[in-house]
C-alpha cells in the first residue's frame, strides 16, 4: 500500500477548514454566554447563499467575471446569511429570553430548510446541477501561494499548497485568540460570558456584547459552510455532504476547550477523521462503519472532557442561561 | 430622576388569563403564516395559490388525508417520547438514532424469524425488541450524563450518526438482498402491521400512548420526580430523589417509545429497513413537543399540522415546482415565532410614560 502522508495531511487540512470556521465562530458566540446550537443551520445557509452569490455574479458578468470579486461576493453572502440567522437567534434568546437549546434547534430546522430551498431553487432554475465556470471555480479552490514555495518537497505540499480560505481561517483564529486574550473588549466579552451580572455592574453593556458576539460568530460559522460548498464539494450544491458538519463544529468547541488556537489543530484532526475512510482504507472495516469514526471520536471526547473537570477547562460560567437584569 | 428610568422595563408575570395566552399563541402562528407568504413571494409564487395547493394536496383527497395521518403517526409518537425528557430539561436530540435502532431490531426478527412464529406473536416480538434497543441506545448517553455530567445534547446527536452508520453497513453488507443492490429485502407479509381505515394500525397505538403519557406525566410519582428534577436538580437531591436513576430511567423510556416508532415505520410504512428510516422525524418531533408545551393532547393537533405542511409542500413541488424544503422553512418560522411569543406571555412590558402617568393618578 502506498501511504502518502503529505497527501493525507493536505486533505485533512482542506477538510478541516470548514470546521475551523464553524468552530471559531461558535467559540466567539459561546464566550458571550450564548449556546447557539443552530450552527448546522447557519452553515447550510452560508453554503447555499455563498454558492448563489458566486453563481449569480458569474451569470451577470458573463465571460469577464473576476475571480477575486467572486470570492469576495461569496464570502460576503455567506457572512450576511450567517449574521441574519444568528440575529434571529440573538433577538429571541437575548431580547425575548427564549430557551437557547430549543431556539438553536429551531434555527437548525429553519437554516437547513433555507439552505436546501435556495440550493434546490437554483438547481430547478438552471435545470440540472448548477456549477460556476471553471475559471471561477479555480479562484476558489486553487492554491494561492507561488509555485516555487509549493515545489519544496513535503513541506511545500503540507504548508503552502492550499487555497486562500485555509490561510484566511488560520489568520482569523489567531486574530480571535488575540482579541479574546489581549484586548480590553475581548476581556469584557469573556466577563459577560462568565458573569453577566458582574459585567453589568461594572458598566459593560451586556446586551450589546452578547448581540455582537453572537451575530459575528454566526457569520463566521456560515463562512465555513460556504468554504465547504465552494472547495470540497466543487461548487455543486450537495446537502447530504454538508449535513453533520455544523454539529461536529459545535462538539469541536468543547474539544478545543473554548480556545481558538486549539481549533487550529482540532479542526485538522477532525477533518482528517472525516476523510480517513477514503485515504487510509482498513481491510475488514466496512466503509459505512469507518465513516462514523469522527462521530465516535466526538462522543469519546465528550466523555473524556466531562471526566477531567479541570478548572481552566470549563465552559463560560453563564453558558446557556438568559440574563435578566431585573431578576437579580 | 425621571430621566434615569429606562424607556422600557420588564417584569415577570404569571397571572395572564388562559384565553389571552392562546390568543397570543394564535397571533404568533398567524405571523408565521404571513412570513411564509413573504417567502413564497420571494420564491416567485402566488402565496394564496401556494397555500391553497398545499391544503388541496393534503386534505383535498382521501389518499392525501391518509398520507397526512401516516406522516403524523411517527411525529406524534416521538413528540410523546421527548416530552418527559424535555420536562426534565434533558435535551435528547438523539430520537433519530433511537428510531433507527428500534427499526433495526424489529427488522432483525422480521427478516430472520418470520417463518418460525405466527404473525401476531412476531409483531409483538418485533415491538418489544424495538423498544429494548431504543431504550438501550438512549440509556448510554443518559448514564454518562448521570455519572459524569457528559453533555447529552451532543452525545445523543453523535449516537444518531453512529446508528445510521450501522444500518447503512447492514444495508450494504450482512443483510443485503440481491448482492450489490444495497437494499434489504422486503418484509414477509406476516411482519407487516395490519391496516385499519387504510392506515397501518400504529395510529391507534400512538393515540393510546397520548393518554398514557398524559397520565404518566401528571398523575404518577415518576412524572412528579421528572418535573422536580427539571425545575431544579438540587431540590430533587434534597428531596431524596435518586437523580441518576431518574435521568437514566426517563431517557430509556423515551428511547423505548422512539424505538417503538421505528418499528411502526419500518413495519407499517416501509416494510423494509434502510438507513434513512427516521428521515428527520427525530428533529421535527422536537418542534411538535415544544409547540404543544409538552401537553400530549396538544401534540395531536401540532403533529397533524406539521404533517399537513410536509404533505402539502410535496404537493407544491409537483404542482408549482417549488422545492419541498419550503416546509422545513415554514416549520422553522412557526417554531421561532412561537418561541418568541412566550416572552409576551411571561413578561409584562412597562413603558416609562405609562408608569409615571399611573403614579400621578395615584
Amino acid at each position: 500500500m502506498n501511504f502518502n502522508l503529505a497527501g493525507l495531511i493536505k486533505a485533512a487540512v482542506l477538510n478541516g477548514t470548514p470546521l475551523l470556521f464553524g468552530t471559531s465562530g461558535e467559540i466567539l458566540t459561546e464566550k458571550s454566554g450564548n449556546l447557539n446550537l443552530g450552527v448546522e443551520g447557519l452553515m447550510f445557509m452560508g453554503g447555499a447563499f455563498g454558492l448563489a452569490g458566486a453563481f449569480w455574479y458569474d451569470q451577470a458578468a458573463g465571460g469577464n467575471a473576476s475571480g477575486i470579486v467572486a470570492v469576495l461576493i461569496a464570502l460576503l453572502c455567506a457572512f450576511a446569511a450567517g449574521c441574519f440567522g444568528s440575529l434571529i437567534f440573538s433577538f429571541l434568546t437575548i431580547s425575548l429570553r427564549a430557551n437557547q437549546n430549543v431556539t438553536g434547534l429551531a434555527l437548525t430546522i429553519f437554516g437547513t430548510g433555507i439552505g436546501q430551498f435556495v440550493g434546490e431553487q437554483l438547481r430547478l432554475k438552471v435545470g440540472g446541477n448548477i456549477s460556476i465556470s471553471n475559471a471561477l471555480k479555480g479562484s476558489f479552490a486553487n492554491p494561492v501561494l507561488p509555485q516555487s514555495l509549493q515545489d519544496i518537497p513535503f513541506f511545500g505540499q503540507v504548508l503552502f499548497s492550499y487555497n486562500g480560505f485555509v490561510y484566511l481561517g488560520i489568520a482569523m483564529a489567531i486574530v480571535m485568540s488575540i482579541f479574546l486574550n489581549r484586548t480590553r473588549r475581548g476581556l469584557y466579552l469573556k466577563a459577560v460570558g462568565e458573569s453577566p451580572s458582574t459585567a453589568d455592574a461594572a458598566g459593560i453593556n451586556v446586551t450589546k456584547y452578547k448581540y455582537l458576539a453572537t451575530v459575528i460568530g454566526g457569520g463566521i460559522s456560515a463562512i465555513g459552510g460556504m468554504v465547504y460548498t465552494m472547495t470540497i464539494a466543487g461548487t455543486v450544491w450537495n446537502h447530504t455532504a454538508l449535513s453533520g458538519e455544523g454539529w461536529v463544529a459545535v462538539a469541536l468547541v468543547i474539544f478545543c476547550l473554548w480556545k481558538p488556537l486549539n481549533a487550529l489543530w482540532g479542526s485538522v484532526l477532525f477533518g482528517g477523521l472525516m476523510i480517513m475512510y477514503l485515504r487510509v482504507p482498513i481491510a475488514f472495516l466496512p466503509s459505512q462503519i469507518y465513516k462514523v469514526l469522527p462521530y465516535i471520536v466526538t462522543a469519546i471526547v465528550l466523555i473524556i472532557v466531562s471526566l477531567r473537570q479541570k478548572r481552566e477547562d470549563q465552559p463560560p460560567a453563564s453558558l446557556g442561561l438568559p440574563y435578566f437584569r431585573e431578576e437579580r | 430622576m425621571k430621566d434615569k428610568t429606562p424607556l422600557i422595563r420588564l417584569a415577570k408575570r404569571e397571572d395572564m388569563a388562559k384565553s389571552k395566552i392562546w390568543m397570543i399563541r394564535l397571533a404568533a402562528f398567524a405571523v408565521a403564516i404571513l412570513i411564509g407568504m413573504l417567502i413564497f413571494v420571494i420564491a416567485g409564487a402566488n402565496p394564496i395559490k401556494a397555500y391553497g395547493t398545499m391544503l388541496a394536496s393534503s386534505l383535498g383527497k382521501k389518499s392525501g388525508i391518509r398520507q397526512v395521518v401516516k406522516n403524523a403517526v411517527p411525529l406524534l409518537g416521538v413528540g410523546l417520547a421527548l416530552a418527559p425528557c424535555f420536562r426534565m430539561r434533558y435535551w435528547n436530540i438523539g430520537a433519530e438514532g433511537q428510531i433507527t435502532m428500534g427499526a433495526m431490531a424489529a427488522s432483525y426478527f422480521a427478516l430472520f424469524w418470520y417463518n418460525r412464529m405466527p404473525s401476531a406473536l412476531l409483531l409483538i416480538v418485533m415491538a418489544i425488541a424495538a423498544m429494548l434497543f431504543g431504550a438501550f441506545w438512549a440509556a448510554i448517553p443518559a448514564a454518562f450524563k448521570a455519572r459524569w455530567g457528559t453533555n447529552e445534547t451532543l452525545f445523543t446527536l453523535m449516537m444518531n450518526y453512529i446508528a445510521i452508520g450501522i444500518v447503512a453497513w447492514l444495508q450494504g453488507g450482512p443483510w443485503e438482498g440481491k448482492p450489490g443492490s444495497q437494499i434489504i429485502p422486503m418484509f414477509d407479509q406476516k411482519a407487516v402491521l395490519p391496516k385499519i381505515l387504510g392506515v397501518h394500525c400504529g395510529w391507534i397505538l400512538v393515540l393510546l400512548l397520548v393518554v398514557a403519557m398524559y397520565i404518566y406525566m401528571n398523575y404518577t410519582k415518576h412524572g412528579y420526580e421528572i418535573a422536580v428534577l427539571g425545575e431544579s436538580e438540587n431540590t430533587a437531591r434534597y428531596a431524596g430523589m435518586n437523580v441518576a436513576k431518574v435521568t437514566v430511567r426517563t431517557a430509556a423510556l423515551s428511547g423505548a417509545i422512539c424505538g417503538l416508532v421505528g418499528f411502526l415505520v419500518a413495519s407499517g410504512v416501509n416494510q423494509t429497513l434502510y438507513s434513512d428510516v427516521a428521515g428527520g422525524v427525530g428533529f421535527t418531533a422536537i418542534t411538535v413537543c415544544w409547540l404543544s408545551q409538552l401537553n400530549p393532547f396538544a401534540m395531536i393537533v401540532i403533529s397533524l399540522l406539521l404533517a399537513i405542511l410536509s404533505r402539502g409542500s410535496s404537493g407544491l413541488q409537483t404542482a408549482l415546482g417549488i422545492p419541498a424544503s419550503i416546509s422545513d422553512i415554514i416549520t422553522g418560522v412557526i417554531l421561532l415565532c412561537m418561541l418568541g411569543c412566550e416572552f409576551f406571555i411571561n413578561y409584562r412590558i412597562i413603558w416609562r410614560h405609562k408608569e409615571t402617568a399611573g403614579k400621578e393618578a395615584a
